[in-house]
């Protein structure tokens, strides 16, 4: 017997999944959802709970997560392990958050020899190279400069390793770990284009080598058309100073590029007539290919998207309803369409997506789904406003050699088993 | 005085706004050429910048054994718990077990110059002399067939080096 709730719920696809706007349609009431039952109180402080009863904590200078939270943090990816604590990664639990801004504790770390402990006051930015004026600027000066505020993603271009060509079957790990090398922020900062125009750059000028201030002085080969283009010296994040972890006291932004490119704790941009073909360029973040060779200079991370609910670690809880949520983004542009399937991949409804869809930067899918306790797959599929469509994990997979792991922007499966356990199952 | 007008465009949610800025305020300093020798340390693959000095794989052994054996471990081919293999590999790219290595893999030697000069070794970024650097670099490519053992490495010959895989990329960036 179907309820009279159900009755009224519009279903767009297979497998219960519902109209994009049946959360908001008015004179639904949940099943499993009632009324708080609130006993009759004999004085207003008995039915009151007890943080009403007692002063709260008082003012302090830097806020910080409730305790009740504190189990949502980063997790470590230390191959090296304690011969190298500083060389690895951290990944955003997107399993604990929601929205599209990542809070800037929880925005994931790349470094290849830790975190240097820059002091502000000592550091400069150095241009040089194909300029017409070599220069020097102090942090205090930049800090004088005019500046631009955007949101945008970076995503390591190592983002979705677990489920790239490493590994033999599907790795069961929560979403943080699959997907979690991406996070977004509100950055502001002084457009590249200003600092490069005031050096002037010269004729024959077509790359950059941008260097940072830490123990391996990352470097990668930046075209000048992109520095020209979107490229920012980023100097707060979320509106506060850069974290230590992202770069601080400034990073390179490159709206839409692997995450390696976006030099933190930067030092240095050389103007050439080249790319440099530095470590990171061609030992690491180069895409070797089915046929054994590789490509250098994939830029751009592709369009993808993942659901971050239900996922992993969790469990579902109980037949009924749920709300399927994640994340889509694109280094082309701006995410346009998700689909969303229940039935994996058999049919597809699209997806609630939050708005405003900005260039480079995450929108947030949501679908309504009602979930009638049999085995399901769940899907999601992103389009972008340049044509793109993220493609299966079979498709991505055969088009690079064995143990490739960077640029997999393929579709993510979550399998959903009648007990309530979730995996991860390829595309 | 270097500004060019420049307008600065602003996406911001479906509104656009555009200001025109002058140009830079122009805060920075002058940066000489002394400094700019200082800092300059990339080499690129034609090897312009290689700084003065030489080495041979014979000096670079014992640079190895101290300064880089206990993290990448006998023979430069890694091992459990240690960092990666720099050597061996070659001829693997193509198979279903691909080992990627400084020598079978980059397509450099330049590049193992400029990354060794810089960051390792890790517990000591930027301590080794230039002869220290080009020893060392001497002796992973002998150590991995690339070179021979009395093959000395300078400004000149370490761009010469032929890397096994050196025809094996492409670009991709429509700029080149
Ligand atoms: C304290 C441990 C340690 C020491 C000592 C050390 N290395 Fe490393 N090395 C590493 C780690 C860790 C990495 C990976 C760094 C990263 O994450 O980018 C690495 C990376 C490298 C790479 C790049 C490998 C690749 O395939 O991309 C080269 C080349 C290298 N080291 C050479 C050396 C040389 C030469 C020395 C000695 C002068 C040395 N290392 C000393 C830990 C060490």
């Amino acid at each position: 017997m179907k309820s009279t709730t159900e009755n009224k719920l519009e279903k767009v696809a297979g497998n219960g999944l519902l109209g994009r706007r049946a959360f908001f349609q008015k004179g639904i009431v949940w099943l499993g959802a009632s009324a708080a039952g609130v006993s009759m109180a004999a004085t207003t402080g008995d039915a009151a709970p007890p943080w009403m009863k007692t002063p709260g904590a008082p003012l302090r200078g830097y806020g910080q997560p409730s305790p009740h939270t504190e189990a949502t943090q980063r997790q470590l990816l230390q191959p090296y392990g304690t011969m190298a604590p500083g060389s690895g990664a951290s990944v955003t639990p997107l399993q604990d958050l929601n929205g599209i801004i990542t809070p800037n504790g929880l925005h994931f770390e790349r470094s290849h020899n830790g975190v240097p402990a820059i002091d502000p006051e000592q550091h400069e930015l150095f241009i040089h190279g194909l300029v017409g004026q070599p220069l020097k600027i102090s942090y205090n000066d930049l800090l004088r400069y005019p500046t631009v505020t955007r949101t945008c993603f970076i995503e390591c271009s190592g983002n979705g390793l677990f489920n790239a060509n490493l590994a033999d079957e599907p790795m069961q790990m929560p979403v943080g770990h699959l997907h979690g090398l991406m996070s977004t922020s509100e950055w502001t900062g002084v457009p590249l284009s200003l600092l490069l125009d005031e050096a002037g750059i010269e004729a024959g000028a077509a790359w950059l080598l941008a260097e940072g201030a830490d123990p391996v002085a990352m470097s990668r080969s930046i075209p000048v058309s992109k520095a020209m283009d979107d490229a920012m010296i980023a100097l707060y994040q979320n509106g506060e100073p850069v974290r230590p972890e992202q770069g601080y006291p400034m990073r390179l932004l490159l709206p839409g590029f692997e995450g390696n490119m976006q030099v933190k704790w930067l030092r240095r941009i050389k103007v050439t007539d080249r790319p440099t073909y530095t470590k990171d360029e061609t030992s690491k973040y180069s895409d070797h290919l089915a046929d054994g060779s590789s490509n250098l200079f994939s830029f751009t991370m592709g369009v993808k998207s993942a659901i971050t609910r239900p996922a992993l670690p969790y469990r579902m809880q109980g037949k009924g309803f749920y709300e399927i949520t994640g994340l889509a983004w694109s280094g082309h542009g701006a995410v346009t369409r998700v689909e969303v399937s229940a039935d994996g991949g058999t049919s597809w409804a699209d997806a609630e997506l939050s708005s405003p869809a900005l260039s480079m930067s995450p929108v947030r899918f949501r679908s309504p789904w009602q979930w009638d306790g049999s085995p399901s797959v769940l899907m999601s599929r992103a389009h972008d406003n340049k044509g793109n469509v993220q493609m299966s994990r079979a498709d991505w997979s055969v088009k690079y050699a064995a143990g490739h792991l960077y640029h997999n922007n393929s579709i993510q499966a979550w399998a959903i088993a009648t007990d309530g356990e979730i995996k991860n199952v390829w595309s | 005085m270097f500004g060019v007008k420049r307008l600065l465009v602003i996406a911001c949610f479906s509104a656009t706004s555009v200001y025109a800025l002058d140009g830079s305020p122009g805060l920075g300093q002058a940066l000489d050429s002394a400094e700019i020798t200082g800092i300059d340390i990339s080499i690129d693959a034609t090897g312009r910048n290689l700084p003065v000095g030489s080495g041979t794989a014979l000096q670079g052994a014992s640079v190895y054994e101290a300064k880089c054996l206990a993290c990448h471990g006998a023979g430069a081919v890694g091992g459990e718990n240690l960092a990666d293999p720099l050597v061996g590999g070659i001829g693997t790219l193509t198979t279903d077990k691909p080992l990627k290595t400084v020598v079978s893999y980059w397509p450099y030697a330049t590049t193992l110059f400029d990354y060794v000069r810089r960051a390792m070794p890790l517990n000591a970024p930027m301590s080794l002399a230039d002869d220290e650097v080009y020893a060392v670099s001497a002796y992973l490519l002998f150590l991995g067939g690339v070179i021979e053992e009395s093959h000395e490495l300078n400004a000149e010959t370490l761009p010469q080096v032929k890397m096994p895989n050196r025809d094996g990329f492409q670009s991709v960036w429509a700029d080149r």
